[in-house]
């Protein structure tokens, strides 16, 4: 098993016919990902990389089935492109787009509040459970099925770690990519509370970030809930105060949001911190070997 | 983005947020004229830098004659001034704010910002105008007042109310905070600003509630609708390599330490920066050239990090995803050539194309050392650094 994506994830893809969505379109195709469709205002009726294109989400959903959207809109128009998927009924929008205003994102997340979507991003790599479904750009040849579930605000830092796994061995059974962004969808809790749930995940990677309180409060869901062993990184050990580190979100700001914290929190809870970046892996191997014999 | 005082002020009144009546002075001569025609009593001289604390560091004086008010500003223009926010290198006041002075009555703190935990802006208040937020924060976090703002309703009548009286200002006070209220969130949301703050808002001796301070920073990500707010960026107060990095659309930020990084995405950028630490050493910079860099603006990334002079070794981080290793390769190799780096170059690649990649590096003959993940690479840069690094 995974979380929320899987062999009958049906994608339809937003701005396919987009230099970036069809790039990472033809991808996902190449990695067995179902994309049903693309929407691209406008071309309804057309194809593009084989997939038919419409004018209009609602479209994709009635006619190809879509039952999740990859977002490749750009930043201009992204907000309303999740706004058309939220109101689609699609049960998942993945939106990759990076640079969306946070004021929109604001009225996005009130429309997310009063419907039954969940979102993952924006500013995110994406979703993917190895062997089954991508929605996203991450290089799926690094991921092997498995146990773990994976949750990161960062993307080349999840490659990072699902690498170290995967070259151990360890094989995952879904990594998602929130984003860096201060408004996003799917938190660090939502995915905890997902990978909890599912009986499939035997263990579970927190990767955070400066800026905020959203790993606090995985930690202290998982000092609550979870049996399962969850290890924990935070990037920024080293950033200075009142900076933007690249994400719009990893900034401390009024001395909250320190890696320190965030290590405090997820030790409270029992989670098994990890301090370098490199140890990731190692620290899943050993927990889980641990577990294994116990 | 921030802006300045002056340029913040000038926007509350086009939304009808009262300041006081001032002018923005580049020399010290001009600051005579703007008292007289302020004509009060007092006129206030306020450096325009941007950072806060500008009293503690006397960048904010009182004038009791137009002959103080020019001798003030030939005084703070041009100074170097070091406040708590500046760290201690400082920063050149290169502009003055010359304002009214007013009779004050009461100081009070106001703010509007995005709080990510409500997903929505929230006005903060307090009665301790002029104390730093985040200190009443850490003493009596109950002293500061909150009410967020929900984009479908927007600010409502019981929720200024309810500021109005936990303030302290009364019932006469709310008829006034209504507005003023009102007039800045709507100058906090048609600009898409980040923060919106007022420290000291103040009441004045005949009940007015006026913007003694003013702080605006914008969503840069906001910036493409707003082409009016980008022209107030002051590059003389932003650090010339990110300004450098910025025209390539580079994440650059600089650091002090001797180990120049770069690296694709900013979590694993983040992360490089720690592992450097831990292995004894010390970053020069944040560097995240990006999921989608090309070799061109590989070599203008290599070329800004390399051109900070303290810089004593490169460490190049990335993970291949997008980005593919043999693009990195092109560019970091053309880069060293140009600039005939003597530094030691430390290269750990994985993913898309990574045997490319190392291909290209050898290929290119020039003194690249290669490192097995991470850490290894960390800590080969940390060692070249402390040897080699004499340029």
């Amino acid at each position: 098993m995974s979380v929320l994506v899987n062999e009958s994830t049906h994608v339809v893809v937003q701005g396919l016919t987009g230099r970036e969505g069809g790039f990472h379109a033809e991808q996902m195709i190449a990695y067995g990902t179902k994309v049903v469709a693309g929407v691209t205002p406008g071309k309804g009726g057309t194809l593009h990389l084989d997939v038919p294109v419409f004018d209009t989400v609602a479209d994709a959903v009635r006619v190809a089935h879509a039952n999740a959207a990859a977002i490749f809109v750009p930043p201009p128009y992204a907000a309303d492109a999740i706004l058309e998927g939220i109101d689609a009924g699609l049960p998942l929008v993945v939106c990759i787009t990076e640079g969306i205003p946070t004021l929109d994102m604001v009225r996005v997340a009130a429309a997310l509040r009063a419907s039954k979507t969940t979102l993952i991003g924006p500013n995110c790599p994406g979703i993917i459970s190895p062997g089954k479904c991508k929605i996203g750009i991450m290089p799926g040849q690094i991921h092997r099925p498995g146990h773990v579930g994976v949750v990161s605000r960062s993307g080349t830092l999840t490659y990072e770690a699902v690498d170290q796994l995967t070259r151990l061995g360890i094989g995952q059974s879904t990594c998602i990519g929130i984003g860096g962004d201060p408004i996003i969808g799917t938190t660090h809790l939502d995915a905890v509370r997902l990978f909890n749930e599912d009986p499939d995940t035997h263990a579970i990677i927190m990767i955070g970030e400066i800026g905020g309180n959203a790993e606090q409060l995985a930690a202290e869901y998982v000092g609550k809930h979870v049996k399962k062993p969850v290890v924990g990184f935070i990037a920024g050990q080293t950033a200075p105060p009142g900076r933007r580190m690249g994400h719009a979100g990893a900034i401390i700001s009024g001395g909250s949001g320190t890696a320190e914290e965030k290590y405090e929190a997820m030790a409270k809870a029992g989670i098994h911190c990890v301090q370098s970046p490199a140890d990731i892996g190692q620290t899943v191997a050993a927990v889980l070997g641990k577990a294994a014999t116990r | 983005m921030k802006i300045h005082e002056y340029q913040a002020k000038e926007i509350f009144r086009r939304f009808g947020v009262p300041t006081p009546r001032g002018e923005m002075v580049t020399k010290a001569a001009d600051a005579r004229g703007v008292a007289e025609r302020l004509g009060t009593k007092v006129v206030v001289v306020k450096a325009q830098i941007h950072a806060g604390g500008r009293g503690k560091g006397g960048g904010v004086k009182l004038a009791r004659s137009v002959d103080e008010a020019q001798q003030l500003a030939s005084k703070i223009l041009g100074m170097t001034l070091v406040t708590p926010q500046t760290g201690p290198a400082g920063r050149l006041v290169r502009r003055l704010l010359i304002e009214e002075g007013l009779d004050i009555k009461r100081e009070l703190y106001l703010s509007i910002l995005v709080d990510r935990a409500v997903e929505a802006p929230v006005i903060m208040a307090s009665s301790a105008g002029g104390m730093e937020i985040e200190e009443v924060a850490k003493k009596d976090p109950s002293a500061i007042l909150r009410e967020t703002v929900r984009p479908a309703t927007g600010l409502q009548p019981y929720q200024v109310r309810k500021l109005a009286f936990g303030l302290g200002l009364g019932a006469d006070g709310a008829k006034v905070l209504g507005p003023f209220l009102q007039s800045l969130y709507r100058a906090f949301n048609e600009t898409d600003s980040s923060l919106a703050e007022i420290n000291p808002l103040v009441l004045t001796g005949d009940g007015k509630l006026i913007a003694l301070d003013g702080k605006m920073n914008f969503d840069d990500n906001a910036l493409y609708r707003h082409p009016d707010l980008a022209e107030l960026r002051d590059l003389d107060e932003e650090d010339a390599l990110e300004v450098e990095a910025s025209k390539f659309k580079l994440n650059y930020i600089k650091l002090d330490g001797a180990i120049g990084c770069m690296v694709n995405g900013a979590g694993l950028a983040m992360a490089t920066m720690d592992i450097i630490k831990l292995s004894g050493g010390s970053p020069a910079n944040f560097l995240d050239v990006g999921g989608g860099a090309n070799a061109e603006q590989i070599k203008n990334a290599f070329k800004i990090l390399t051109s900070d002079p303290e810089v004593r070794g490169v460490f190049i981080n990335i993970f291949g995803g997008i980005l593919r290793c043999d693009v990195l390769a092109t560019g970091v190799v053309a880069a060293c050539r140009e600039l005939q780096l003597k530094l030691p170059v430390i290269v750990r690649m994985e993913g898309t194309n990574v045997d490319q990649g190392r291909q290209i590096l050898r290929d290119s003959k020039l003194n690249f050392t290669i490192a097995e993940g991470m850490k290894d690479g960390a800590e080969k840069s940390v060692r070249l650094a402390a040897q080699g690094g004499a340029r």
